[in-house]
């Protein structure tokens, strides 16, 4: 009799005490442990890029003077400073001529280095591995490098002269100086967008062009209609990165230019760095960043725009 | 498009591939050796493949004109904690966006993704501002604490929680049948199977940091904390010309180190880097 009072009382203590934790279940718990994961990622986001992002809105209506020590509202006279500045026009320009060009060259590149790989050919391995060590080579090491071989003696121009050209100063023409970072830029990282087109060109199926040989399909056109639209994914996705990553072009510039000669090559970032850096105008830097902001913004929508019209879509 | 090929066709693709690989290795090879021989044999042409009097007297210069050990030990110091901090932050945030359910999950998911839409470029100047009201500027914290927190491991972050979700759940629910908590689930099961997404997020995070130049240049001022690619610009003699052989020796102790472990690893690299395509 007494046992089973006992355990009546244990049943009870039990549903008292279930009653009692209705705080900590299971599924808070997990919920406390999801947020305290996410944490420090948070923390970083909103310390170091969305207050980042807020105060460039804010800087950019502030004069901010580091030596003089001084932090004015000015309102709108940063912006208007931004249309009637004379280098303005030539900075976009040269950051478009830069993206295009890098563009169009780096996945031009990276899809004919690509198609080559894919052939059934020992070796490929060993070509693969040296198209992508660039990647690997500090950047500016790498560009240090070109730097020297782009002198005007040397061994660019001196490779030229055994085929009897005469090759220019690279570096100090206009257009050979753009042409020159375009193309560092891209020897150093196309093997990125090679191994992705690669890995895009090995997932078409062989039966496609089987058939397409069956009904006397030239190569070409095999490609053009066959390998292009089944790798377009691909090529979008290389194009968006490509693209974003040239606005962020800066040490190339900063080594082997300085900008230069002019203008000519004073892309958006570096003109930024030069008017916040060595000339101390931060508020102008900041409005600067604004537009570079909404460069990548405009861009980032375009190609998602694209994206839903012109790739193929499996199924 | 893997068609078996004639004698004569692989013989073409083989000329056309070596041609187009002068590009991507000579400038390489050219560092190393270039640095190996007196100024006065750099420039000379026909360039000597092999340098004919190799001598180290650029490498011994690197050191005198520059602490250069020091900032070696700086870069690789900086590279490896930012690494580490990364796939810590970046494996906690990823399982917890994959795996766990908390209210207001998606909203907090795209408030980290917002930092793959900005270059960091684009935040510089007030991250400067920032820096030098705390008094941090030209010391190593802006170029540890921005790449662990900020915009740079979002990245991280998002090809974690990309893993974690292509994880068979099973397994964790297992793990949580046999009373292990969340915390001993994500390091006992999930962690060792997210070796690979582990690898290519450290050899991106840790190249991403030892190429580093904006940053280092916008933050540092002093020879002694500066980072390598930094470094590497500031041999030049008393008319700001490049001393060519002393940097193209110092570029060859930059480069060199990793692209041996690259040729050791290239299949994680390649792989690595291509998944997770953006940095590098």
């Amino acid at each position: 009799m007494s046992q089973t009072d006992t355990r009546v009382d244990r049943v009870e203590a039990r549903s008292t005490l279930d009653r009692a934790r209705p705080f900590w279940t299971s599924r808070r718990r997990d919920q406390l442990t999801g947020y305290l994961f996410i944490a420090p990622q948070l923390f970083g986001s909103a310390a170091f890029v969305i207050l980042p992002l807020a105060l460039v809105v804010w800087y950019s209506l502030h004069e901010w003077n580091v030596l003089a020590g001084t932090f004015d509202f000015v309102g709108a006279e940063n912006y208007r400073a931004l249309a009637a500045d004379p280098n303005l026009g030539a900075v976009l320009r040269a950051t478009g001529l830069f993206s295009a060009g890098l563009v169009v060259f780096n996945l031009g590149l990276a899809l004919l280095l690509a198609v080559l790989l894919n052939q059934k050919l020992r070796g490929t391995i060993v070509f693969r591995t040296l198209f992508f060590s660039p990647v690997v080579v500090s950047l500016v090491a790498w560009t240090i490098v070109w730097g020297f071989l782009l002198q005007d003696n040397g061994g660019v121009n001196g490779l030229l002269d055994t085929v009897g050209v005469d090759g220019p100063n690279w570096l100090r023409g206009e257009g050979s100086a753009m042409l020159s970072v375009i193309v560092v830029q891209v020897f150093k990282n196309v093997g990125l967008n090679m191994v992705l087109f690669l890995a895009a060109l090995q997932g078409v199926p062989a039966e496609l062009y089987e058939a397409a040989e069956v009904d006397g399909a030239s190569r070409m056109r095999q490609f053009w209609r066959i390998t292009v639209p089944l790798i377009s994914p691909t090529i979008l996705l290389t194009s968006i990165i490509t693209v974003v990553g040239s606005l962020q072009v800066f040490a190339q510039i900063a080594v082997l230019t300085q900008g230069g000669p002019g203008t000519s090559t004073t892309v958006l970032v570096y003109y930024l760095y030069q008017q916040a850096f060595q000339f101390h105008h931060f508020g102008y830097g900041a409005t600067l960043s604004i537009v570079l902001f909404a460069i990548v913004l405009a861009l980032t929508v375009l190609q998602w725009q694209m994206r839903k019209r012109w790739v193929f879509h499996e199924s | 498009m893997s068609r078996d090929l004639s004698r004569r066709a692989r013989l073409v693709l083989y000329g056309v591939l070596l041609v187009l690989a002068v590009p991507f290795v000579f400038p390489t090879w050219w560092m190393i050796t270039s640095s190996l021989r007196p100024v006065a044999d750099i420039f000379a042409f026909p360039p000597q493949l092999l340098p004919v009097n190799p001598r180290l007297d650029a490498y011994q210069r690197v050191f005198e004109l520059q602490p250069f050990g020091r900032q070696y030990l700086n870069s690789l110091y900086i590279a490896l904690v930012v690494t580490a901090g990364t796939l810590a932050v970046s494996a906690l945030s990823g399982y917890a966006f994959a795996r766990i359910r908390f209210r207001g999950q998606n909203l907090l998911f795209l408030v980290v993704l917002a930092g793959l839409l900005i270059p960091s470029e684009v935040t510089i100047v007030p991250l400067f501002q920032m820096f030098f009201t705390l008094g941090l500027v030209d010391t190593h914290w802006p170029l540890i604490l921005v790449p662990i927190l900020g915009a740079p491991s979002v990245l991280a972050t998002f090809i974690m929680r990309q893993f974690f979700i292509s994880l068979p759940g099973e397994l964790e629910e297992a793990a949580r049948v046999d009373g292990l908590g969340r915390f001993a689930t994500f390091w006992k099961i999930a962690l060792p199977l997210s070796r690979p997404a582990l690898g290519a997020v450290a050899i991106f995070t840790f190249l991403h940091s030892w190429n580093l130049y904006l940053e280092p240049i916008v933050f540092l001022s002093s020879p002694g904390k500066f980072t390598l690619p930094q470094a590497l610009t500031q041999f030049v003699d008393a008319y700001g010309g490049p001393m060519w052989d002393v940097q193209l020796a110092a570029a060859s102790m930059t480069a060199l180190p990793v692209l041996v472990v690259f040729v050791i690893a290239q299949k994680q690299f390649v792989e690595g880097l291509a998944h997770t395509g953006l940095k590098g």
